[in-house]
């Protein structure tokens, strides 16, 4: 299409507009430059400052950017500048600022914890309050209606309800909400620490901080899922354009082009070299002005390719030229646990049964596209980004550019969901290089599609679980079998290969086990770490089994599990034996009487269905999972820093980067009760490299516990550090008073610390702690055999749910959860962790599925909405884990692990249909059922 | 990044004759459609007065083309239109339905618009303008295939005509997807019916959308419901009626051979639906 340059309107029958835009924003005037056919959301962002207005997809399908025009919400990214001309705009900021309706939202969000990453958070409230205006709220149903077009990836919806009902002055619903408890101990429901900056809309995120003058790049990716491909002359091309500082590839990294997550597979170039090995892979960045690279049009710079033949699924793959040298068959590794002799303990088994089960590439779907931005200062180079693993960052950039570690400093903003994707690099190396080779500020958000085509997803699994048990239900043998599409580079192929062989018996006593996995390449997007790596696929297979045999034996599911539930005393797969901190049994327990209520209304609803000819029928599902927390078998060490400083306050550099699950606060909460003062009097210092120690990466459910304990022990450390400066005895009560802390112990007079009158030990703290704390963990054999972790976390879930039969829809009623936390450090936010898990597990087994080149979008790529998740009950068993934090265990990831197959039990249940592939979207379902007759 | 933004149909014709401008109504399919390609020279239809509003006159509603999903729910129309109510409340979320058209809807020319069975079902026509004169497409004409139109270059969609239907008409307007909200139809069915006094279906009007490129009237199955009582003998009639045109494809959402078997489901209950909707 040419632009109408020339085609001149007639005088006073058209208006060509004025580039100048005029609007109120927030109740005060501006006017915009940007052109009026740009986007709101680029204007309100760029021009305008109001970075508040998130940008989660650019085409509608998320909400993240919802603004209010004259009252009514809009996507921001949908509307043009020139259409709010002398209209009203209203921002989420402003909003909360200004609006008394969202003055009560965001104190109700609070409360209620509606905000986990806080990403979506100003699309909900900007939502809300438009809701909130036009009176009160009637019920969840309104809620939903109005609040459906923005999308969460955290909290399962259910606690953003609760609090729209709140502040809506209608009816509201039950639930637990943060108490004002100000000491924040372990155990208190305190709100997050972090939550009013999300709410206000005031965080910074990763695309939310770069410095007005940043250059800007515009990644080239292959269109192809394998290709060859060759440039043109870039710098002619660079030459050529105005604007355009230069055109990056391969070759200008200074250090080595690859990285990785495991050690010994840092497979992945940051740029492709001539041959791209999946559709979305780098092979160039432009770097340039940023309305300069707006405007260039995507093929402005000429790729040849030639496209190879591609393998998108293990079975292709294995007969195909391997994708790395030294992977034969394309197998990047090959997981094994062996205990007993299982083919005699299945031969010797009453009943036996196989199950199956088939997943796909499942998307993290965070509605933060990865982002952020760099600077070079002086011969250091500093990355502000979003990420789930700074130190691991670090590293990766230090080798892509040459530079020693000390070098490069990651500075984490805020982190908009991550679910294990934000582990690995993103935007990290393009920023780094780009910084360092133009010596100017860079900045790059990942488009919606760029983030879906590139970053890492679920494996795809192909399972067989076959298990046996005799004739009263005991569990005699079980076996697991896996491939898993790891796709074109290694991630954390590895762990899940390792992981799921270890937890494949899912949290039962077996006496003989053989579990066999392997890792294939494909000529996909890697496949790497989301919430259970590997295990939740597993347990859809293991569980499936489970359900069977109870069928075979004419038992209840439940009963049948809590018969075979791991306890204290008895060996796991890998040989390990807990003697206490094993609430397996206690889990099932608690979904007891749910359990026997959802059968009887289940049971009643059908037969009311098939007398009135209704197409649904109810169904209730039960499943369990566990989780080791921490590395497989593997040292994974955090350190904590804490200190006084001169001027009486309490710092803790807090390294566990808090991607929303709460570690900011958690860790804040055991520190302080270690310590023994209230969580408001500790100042937190955030996992910058520069100041703050390695708390390691936030995965595999570590945090609070691993970090946990490092600052547990900090903060009695520091606490012994006091003591011993004032000389009172060990029970004494601290206070921070006018700079100094008191010390109060009974029968005493109070004494005093004055931090002014102590030897300094360094510039910052009159007093400093710095703990490291390593789980005991063993390596296993070839059989698997050791003490992989020194924590394991249980669960079980029951899903009740509708099927139409007619259509094979299935919609969820209720869930209840039961979770061994070991010791629950802050429930209300413990429940978001379930809630949320929950809601990612729905997901996964009703309409979740990544198809390369396909759904590389939110609108063909399916997340639960409003109106997809039910209430959810949760029970928190506190079985006080020997080596946890005061007992804590982790639990971000056991939370998603039975949901999945919960509802394919409940489906199960309710048609007699066994969905052994997942998505069970509508078709999957209604071909099941038919399949039956 | 330029825009132009027209007061009147004939000067937004006039632009549209000189070439180089992409119409925007509401926006919420151009910009999607864009990807990260730079925005093309707009041509803003929203300030043309003429075009907007929903105005029911005795004989024809006139949807105006810069009527948006909100404004369908708002407007006091009669029950036939409850299908194309329904509708709207399902496209997108608020955002999208406070600032997309209808008129748009049928534009972008998606096999799954939303809006495209309840307007079949209402047997709405489609008013253009262009240079020469104003023209109207009969209904079922103005789409032509998947994302194809009876529009010319140098035209722009004006309004959406519907004959006022008689006020015993009901109808109702069923869409099946993977989630609740936000979703693209697997399938979906429309459908406004009148009954005798005896309750049988006298009159019926039914449409079948994401089974084919084009949404499709069914005809044949329309004549099969006449003098049936809704429930069972209904069900019985779609079960074998010919679904003519119906010729739905595997994609990412579903098989076809799904799409197949829940069309007359979901036609079925749009008819009961429909009924007990009045």
């Amino acid at each position: 299409m040419t632009a109408p340059e020339d085609a001149a309107p007639r005088p006073g029958t058209l208006r060509q507009r004025d580039p100048d835009v005029a609007f109120r924003l927030d109740g005060r005037a501006v006017r915009a430059r940007s052109g009026p056919a740009s986007r709101l959301l680029d204007v309100l962002r760029g021009e305008l400052g109001a970075r508040d207005v998130k940008n989660g997809c650019n085409a509608g399908d998320c909400g993240a950017c919802t603004v209010l025009l004259d009252g009514k919400p809009v996507c921001a990214c949908l509307t043009a500048l020139g259409q709010v001309a002398g209209r009203e705009v209203e921002t989420p900021s402003g909003l909360v600022a200004a609006d008394p309706a969202a003055g009560r939202l965001a104190a109700a969000f609070d409360r209620h914890q509606a905000a986990q990453c806080g990403i979506c958070t100003p699309g909900m409230m900007a939502a809300a309050t438009a809701l909130l205006r036009e009176g009160p709220v009637a019920g969840a149903e309104a809620a939903e209606a109005a609040l459906g077009g923005v999308l969460c990836r955290c909290t399962g919806y259910r606690k953003i309800i609760a609090a729209i009902l709140e502040a809506g002055g209608g009816p509201s619903i039950e639930g637990r909400a943060a108490s004002p408890e100000a000491k924040g101990q372990v155990g208190a429901a305190i709100a997050r620490l972090d939550g009013q900056a999300k709410i206000a809309g005031r965080e910074v995120f990763g695309d939310d901080g770069a410095p007005a003058n940043a250059l800007a790049l515009k990644i080239l990716r292959s269109p192809h899922h394998h290709a060859r491909f060759r440039f043109g002359d870039l710098k002619a091309f660079a030459a050529g354009h105005a604007g355009i500082d230069r055109v990056l590839t391969a070759a200008d990294l200074p250090g080595e082009n690859r990285h990785g997550v495991i050690p010994g597979f840092e497979d992945q170039p940051i740029f492709a070299e001539g041959c791209a090995r999946f559709r979305g892979e780098a092979v160039a960045a432009i770097l340039g002005e940023r309305d300069i690279l707006s405007d260039l049009s995507p093929d402005a710079l000429t790729i040849e390719w030639e496209p190879l033949p591609h393998a998108l699924t293990p079975s292709e793959a294995e007969s195909m030229e391997a994708l790395h040298d030294n992977r034969s068959g394309n197998v990047m590794c090959r997981g094994r646990v062996v205990r007993g002799d299982a083919a005699a303990g299945l031969q010797a088994a009453e009943h036996r049964v196989v199950a199956r089960a088939e997943t796909g590439f499942v998307e993290h779907a965070y509605l933060e596209p990865e982002a952020g931005w760099a600077q070079r200062v002086g011969d250091r180079v500093e990355i502000h980004c979003c990420t789930q693993a700074p130190q691991m960052n670090r590293e990766a950039v230090a080798r892509l550019l040459g530079l020693p570690l000390e070098a490069v400093r990651i500075v984490p903003t805020a982190t908009g969901g991550g679910f294990g994707s934000k582990l690995d690099l993103s935007v990290q190396g393009y920023l780094a290089l780009a910084a360092w080779v133009s010596g100017r500020p860079v900045r790059h958000a990942f488009s919606r599609q760029e983030s879906m085509q590139s970053s890492t997803k679920r494996h795809p699994a192909s399972l067989r679980t076959e298990a046996g048990c005799d004739a009263v239900g005991r569990l005699t043998g079980l076996t697991l079998d896996g491939v898993f599409n790891t796709g074109a580079y290694a991630s954390w192929g590895p762990t899940v290969a390792n992981r799921v062989p270890v937890h494949g018996s899912g949290p039962y006593y077996v006496p003989s086990y053989a579990s066999h996995t392997r890792a294939v390449h494909t000529h996909c997007a890697p496949s790497g770490a989301f919430r259970g790596f590997g295990v939740p696929q597993a347990a859809i297979a293991t569980e499936a089994a489970m359900d069977g045999l109870a069928e075979a034996l004419g038992q209840d599911r439940l009963a049948f599990r809590r018969l075979n539930a791991i306890r204290a005393g008895q060996s796991n797969a890998c040989g390990q034996v807990f003697e206490t901190g094993v609430g397996m049994v206690d889990c099932l327990d608690a979904l007891a009487s749910r359990w026997q209520a959802g059968l009887a209304e289940a049971a009643a609803a059908n037969a009311a269905a098939v007398t009135s000819g209704s197409p649904m029928r109810r169904g209730i599902g039960v499943a369990t999972g566990w989780y080791g927390c921490g590395n497989t078998a593997l040292p994974n060490p955090s350190t904590i820093r804490a200190g006084l400083t001169r001027d009486g306050r309490i710092v803790l550099h807090q390294g566990a980067a808090d991607i929303g699950q709460g570690a900011n606060t958690v860790i804040a909460q055991i520190f302080a009760t270690a310590l023994g003062l209230p969580v408001g009097d500790i100042a937190l210092v955030g996992p910058d490299t520069d100041v703050t120690p390695d708390a390691g990466k936030t995965s595999a459910s570590r945090q609070t516990f691993v970090t946990g304990n490092a600052a547990r022990a900090a903060g009695l450390s520091l606490r012994r550090a006091i003591l011993r400066g004032a000389n009172v005895p060990d029970d004494a009560a601290l206070s921070l008073e006018e700079g100094r802390v008191v010390l109060r112990a009974e029968g005493r007079p109070a004494a005093t610390l004055d931090p002014t009158k102590l030897p300094a030990e360094n510039d910052a703290y009159a007093i400093e702690v710095r703990e490291t704390y390593d789980p005991p963990t063993s390596a296993l054999d070839a059989d698997g055999q050791g003490a992989p972790y020194a924590v394991w976390g249980y669960a079980a879930q029951i899903a009740e749910l509708e099927v139409d039969i007619e259509l094979g829809t299935v919609r969820p009623l209720r869930f209840t959860a039961a979770h061994d936390v070991g010791r629950t450090i802050n429930p209300l936010l413990a429940e978001g962790q379930v809630e949320g898990g929950i809601a990612q597990g729905l997901g996964m087994a009703l309409m979740e599925e990544f198809i390369p080149g396909r759904t590389e979008n939110l609108h063909d790529y399916l997340i639960p909405t409003f109106g997809d998740m039910p209430p959810v009950e949760t029970h928190f068993i506190e079985s006080g884990d020997p080596e946890g934090p005061f007992g804590a265990k982790g639990l971000g990831e056991h939370c998603l692990i039975p949901t999945a197959p919960a509802i394919l039990s409940a489906i199960r249940h309710a048609t007699g249909a066994v969905i052994e592939r997942v998505p069970a979207t509508p078709d999957r379902v209604r071909a099941a059922i038919r399949a039956l007759c | 990044m330029q825009m132009l933004r027209p007061e009147s149909v004939e000067e937004a014709v006039a632009a549209l004759a000189q070439g180089g401008w992409r119409p925007l109504a509401g926006g919420t399919d151009v910009y999607p459609s864009l990807g990260q390609a730079p925005v093309p020279p707009l041509l803003d239809l929203t300030g043309i007065a003429a075009m907007r509003g929903i105005s029911i006159g005795t004989d024809t509603i006139r949807i105006g083309a810069l009527a948006t999903w909100s404004d369908v729910v708002a407007a006091p129309l009669p029950p036939a239109f409850d299908a194309l109510k329904t509708a709207a409340q399902q496209v997108g979320g608020v955002q999208v339905q406070n600032a997309g058209t209808v008129a748009g809807n049928i534009c972008n020319a998606s096999p799954a618009a939303d809006g495209v069975p309840p307007l079949l079902a209402l047997d709405a026509s489609v008013e253009l303008a262009g240079p020469a004169a104003r023209r109207v497409l009969p209904p079922g004409a103005f789409i032509t295939g998947v994302r194809q139109t009876a529009l010319h270059a140098d035209e722009i969609v004006t309004a959406i005509l519907v004959p006022s239907p008689d006020p015993s008409a009901r109808s109702a307007f069923l869409k099946l997807g993977s989630r609740t909200h936000l979703v693209i139809s697997i399938a979906m069915a429309a459908a406004v019916v009148q009954r005798d006094p005896e309750g049988r279906i006298a009159k019926a009007r039914l449409a079948l959308g994401a089974c084919s490129p084009i949404a499709q009237r069914l005809p044949e199955a329309e004549t099969a419901l006449i003098g049936r009582l809704p429930g069972a003998e209904v069900g019985d009639a779609l079960a074998s009626a010919p679904l003519d045109g119906i010729a739905p494809i595997d994609d990412v959402r579903a098989s076809a051979q799904y799409r197949l078997e829940v069309a007359r489901v979901l036609l079925a209950r749009a008819v009961s639906a429909a009924v007990e909707g009045g």
